[in-house]
């Protein structure tokens, strides 16, 4: 299975989870691993999701994504997990 | 599984360091297109390059996007053009005329740079070769993005010292000929020793006749994330230093390996080589000079500049070879001048000259590159810089190459615009004695004692 990374970073606020998360659901994209720290007042997540099943092609989950994260204050990155398993596993 | 730590190094080496695929550079061997006729000849080389990389700009993008990395040019390298002319060009016009399809097949596809005008005259020249080399002023004027290259020497066969000479003349027409861009034609044209079949980056590119039809070749880079990394070590012994090279570079080098493969696999086309290099732009934060500057020295150029360079380059190889199955091409640090900011302020402080320059090129993979001299310089003494380059390469077994801009019209001090990623450059001075009886001579000088290995 391929496997989707999303990160969103910026100024905490109320709702930025459950936002994205809403966004996610509403699109068959389903997500295996949330994990989510707070450090001196910025967020900071990161998100392991299969969009196998997405009903919108890649570039534009991505592309919305995006402006989803400007709407919220923060920025929104989607990318394939295959860069972090290249650069960080042999 | 993946962790946020991960994550974030990766996508900050993205975002804050500049890391970035250079090029991804398709191959295509033009020997299929040769014909009688030079109209007929240009038809089959349009039709050929617009079909293998018709996908070539959009499969860029979909990768670049999908891995969240930027992937800065997309570009061609084709088959040394004086071979697939030599069937039909009988005046240096028609290879003028060859250079104007490839520039439109080029923009047609929408790549920025295409390489491959060029000549292998390493022994000796054809009559071929030689009405390509007369082309070479008039092509890089009347084209946009058509790069030329000509290898004059290797360590198997010397150095062909009639195509030096020649070059020298080239180099000074092609500079008046685009006086009106700073003499930015000759950031276009490159003179190789021992110049590599797979290089992707331009403007030295070109599709060796050793290579298949088609081939995608891939060049990284990210000096600025050496630097970064290297930030953290500071006053650390050369061992933590080293290591820390390596380790930056495996982790840049897995990166082009992903989009190479991926680039590949989409276009199915066969993948050739990751080139390591190290290739700076005039970007603030992404120069060679700055790693070089991080490691201990007050200026690039300062004593201490050639050992720290023959580090860079290689711990940079060291790490980078486990991180490709194929890796090829130049692989090893860029010391252009114009287009590495630290570099200019160099040379602007007076740390640099060129027979520093010149040093520095025995050790990392390069050579004399993007340096402006005065425009008034004499071409026998543009043949005898090229002569030295040549001869360090030669020597030594490694790949050399010259890329100067005599700026017509410019002197000492002043500054050449070349715009873009190829940045601006100070004048810098040139040796004044002059070499002209040694230019003269003509032929060739053999090949040294240690190529005989058979």
């Amino acid at each position: 299975m391929k496997k989707t990374i999303i990160t969103v970073i910026g100024k905490d606020t109320v709702g930025i989870i459950a936002k994205v998360c809403t966004y996610l659901a509403d699109h068959q994209v389903n997500v295996l691993d949330i994990s989510q720290t707070i450090v001196q007042g910025f967020f900071n997540m990161m998100m392991i999701v299969d969009a196998n099943h997405a009903d919108k092609p890649f570039e534009v989950l991505s592309a919305e994504l995006t402006q989803l994260g400007q709407q919220i204050g923060v920025s929104i990155k989607m990318q394939h997990e295959d860069i972090f398993n290249s650069m960080h596993r042999i | 599984m993946i962790n946020l730590f991960e994550v974030q190094e990766t996508n900050k080496m993205i975002e804050e360091s500049n890391l970035d695929v250079r090029t991804i550079t398709l191959g295509i061997s033009l020997l299929d297109c040769c014909d009688g006729d030079v109209d007929r000849l240009c038809e089959n080389i349009y039709n050929k390059i617009t079909t293998a990389a018709k996908d070539l700009v959009k499969t860029g993008e979909a990768i670049s996007l999908e891995y969240g990395i930027p992937i800065v040019n997309k570009r061609i390298s084709v088959t040394p053009v004086s071979l697939v002319g030599g069937s039909c060009c009988k005046t240096p016009q028609d290879y003028v005329k060859i250079g104007k399809t490839l520039d439109a097949a080029a923009k047609t596809v929408g790549v920025n740079f295409l390489g491959g005008f060029s000549a292998l005259v390493s022994k000796g020249m054809t009559k071929s070769d030689r009405l390509l080399i007369e082309a070479i002023p008039e092509t890089l004027a009347s084209t946009e993005r058509v790069c030329s290259s000509v290898n004059v020497g290797s360590t198997k066969t010397g150095i062909d010292m009639d195509a030096v000479k020649l070059l020298g003349e080239k180099i000074l027409e092609t500079a008046e000929l685009t006086k009106d861009i700073d003499s930015g034609g000759c950031a276009k044209l490159v003179v190789f020793c021992n110049a590599p079949d797979d290089n992707p980056f331009m403007a030295g590119a070109f599709h060796g006749v050793t290579e298949g039809d088609t081939v995608i070749n891939v060049g990284v880079s990210g000096p600025g994330v050496v630097k970064r990394a290297l930030e953290e070590v500071r006053g650390r012994d050369f061992e933590t230093l080293c290591e820390t090279i390596k380790r930056t570079a495996f982790k840049v080098t897995r990166v082009g390996q992903l989009v190479a493969a991926a680039a590949a696999k989409r276009m199915n086309v066969p993948f050739g080589i990751v080139d390591l290099s190290l290739a700076p732009t005039p970007a603030i934060g992404d120069s060679v000079a700055e790693i070089l500057e991080e490691m201990g020295l007050e200026r690039v150029g300062a004593p201490g500049t050639t050992a720290a360079l023959a580090l860079l380059n290689d711990q940079v190889k060291k790490g980078g070879v486990m991180a490709s199955s194929y890796v090829g091409g130049l692989s090893g640090a860029f010391i252009p001048v114009s287009e590495d900011q630290g570099m200019i302020d160099a040379v602007n402080a007076g740390a640099l000259t060129l027979e520093k320059l010149e040093a520095m090129t025995c050790v990392c993979s390069v050579g004399l590159d993007m340096i402006a001299i005065p425009g008034n310089t004499k071409a026998s003494t543009i043949s005898g810089i090229i002569a030295d380059e040549m001869a360090i390469g030669m020597i030594n077994q490694k790949t050399t190459a010259v890329r100067l801009i005599p700026v017509w019209g410019k002197g000492i001090g002043e500054v050449a615009e070349f715009g873009g990623l190829l940045g601006y450059a100070p004048v810098m001075p040139v040796n004044s004695f002059g070499c002209d009886a040694f230019i003269q001579r003509g032929g060739r000088i053999p090949a040294p004692i240690h190529s005989f290995k058979n």
